[in-house]
């Protein structure tokens, strides 16, 4: 063993052959090595944005190097949600719901110039920016971004999650304070409804009451 | 269900058509059935036109849907696909509004341009023709949510792309500025406070195939909520 008390004494005795195939580490340091390299994403693509997203996911350069080549299809299981391309008003909703599914931790990438800020589409239609809807953790600019920016916004958002207090009482795991008299609330049970029809997503655990 | 071979009803030895060369921008050979819609029908048909090689009938708008009918029911015309309904709206007083539909028949290889003038003073009411081709359904509906043009007689005459409690009005008209009527922090607080699947009934959200496999407590709760709705 490492490090043992001595029978009777106050004093821990050392003895270094004992010590292989320990390693003593800070735990947050091993929580957030683990987190940070095995982001599951919840690939949101609207627009072009989602096939460089997709070339991304591709072999030649291979999400699966960050532990990422598990696309996550239901919010219930993601890390990362990625929204790549515009988001018009008709979809604030949805990926909003889509992010508050998601359970904490949970990370935000926005990718393009049109989820960051609505790029070029300053109409009546588009959402000017996903950080108006939801926080955002990573802007990945570009338009499209080509595969290495993305990668390197999600680098960034690894050096991000291993920098994190995870053990803290950080008010970042908060979930956002539900107000039941805001004109967003949706109760549980409505958004288990809501969820229903999208795949085999009713088989899955579903909001707690 | 038949299958329709393209240029099936064109006589034998008719040659496979082939990519036109040289249109001339105005005037070139009409369809022929813009003469046989002017010997049907009348005063309802106004005057035609042909613009690169395409045949443009203006009609009366009030009559659109015998129109459609006839065309698609003539064994001589057969025009059996509608290819979209849209309208247009001018800067011009005199010609505020025009409906268009784009028919094609596929046995005699014929596309036809329909198009009818709306007076902006009266009410914008067309007839639909969805009695006669059913994929008028969506293609009307885009036309009264983009133009705010009504159909009447349309089964399900409500918005397709923007939401069903938007309220800003008809975005493809002249008047509406580019981003919308309201200031974006308002058009956020309403697209966000819309429920995105409201309008739909239980049959449209396709969770009636597979209804029997549901958990009991979630068919229960969807039966709720379709005897709440």
């Amino acid at each position: 063993m490492g490090l043992t008390p001595a029978a009777g004494k106050s004093q821990v005795s050392y003895d270094p052959p004992s010590q292989e195939g320990w390693v003593t580490t800070r735990l947050e340091f091993l929580v957030n090595w683990g987190r940070a390299n095995s982001l599951w994403p919840m690939p949101f693509g609207t627009a072009c944005c989602a096939i460089e997203f997709m070339a991304t996911a591709a072999s030649r350069f291979d999400l699966a190097r960050f532990g990422m080549e598990r696309m996550s299809y239901s919010p219930r299981q993601a890390d990362v949600l990625i929204c790549a391309g515009r988001v018009p008003f008709k979809l604030a909703p949805v990926i909003r719901r889509i992010y508050e599914q998601m359970p904490q931790p949970k990370w935000v990438i926005s990718m393009g110039a049109c989820a960051s800020t609505g790029g070029m589409f300053d109409n009546y239609a588009v959402v000017q920016g996903i950080d108006t809807i939801i926080p955002v953790d990573v802007y990945v600019p570009g338009c499209p971004p080509r595969p290495e920016a993305l990668i390197h916004g999600i680098m960034m958002l690894q050096d991000k999650v291993r920098q994190q207090r995870s053990l803290s009482n950080d008010r970042q795991y908060d979930e956002i304070a539900i107000d039941p008299t805001s004109r967003l609330y949706i109760p549980p049970s409505r958004i288990d409804e809501l969820s229903e029809p999208f795949g085999n997503s009713v088989h899955q655990t579903r909001s707690a009451p | 269900m038949s299958v329709v071979l393209p240029g099936a009803a064109l006589p034998a030895g008719t040659p496979d058509p082939v990519t036109p060369r040289a249109i001339p921008h105005r005037g070139g050979v009409a369809n022929p059935s813009a003469e046989a819609l002017r010997s049907q029908f009348g005063a309802a048909i106004q005057r035609h036109e042909v613009t690169w090689g395409e045949t443009c009938v203006w009609i009366d708008a009030a009559r659109v849907r015998e129109i459609a009918l006839w065309l698609r029911d003539d064994p001589a015309q057969q025009y059996d696909y509608l290819v979209d309904v849209t309208a247009v709206e001018h800067r011009d007083a005199g010609l505020p509004m025009e409906m268009v539909w784009h028919l094609r028949s596929l046995p005699f290889r014929r596309f036809l341009r329909l198009k009818a003038a709306l007076d902006g003073a009266s009410e914008l009411e067309v007839p639909s023709i969805e009695p006669v081709y059913k994929s008028a359904n969506w293609l009307e509906r885009e036309t009264y949510d983009m133009f705010g043009i009504r159909f009447t007689g349309h089964s399900d005459l409500r918005r397709i792309l923007m939401w069903e409690s938007y309220a800003e009005g008809f975005p493809l008209r002249k008047d509406f500025p580019l981003r919308g009527r309201f200031s974006r922090a308002e058009q956020l607080s309403q697209s966000l406070s819309a429920n995105p699947e409201a309008p739909y009934s239980m049959e449209e959200l396709s969770v009636v195939d597979a209804f029997h496999e549901l958990p009991a407590d979630m068919r229960a709760r969807l039966l709720r909520a379709k005897g709440e709705g």
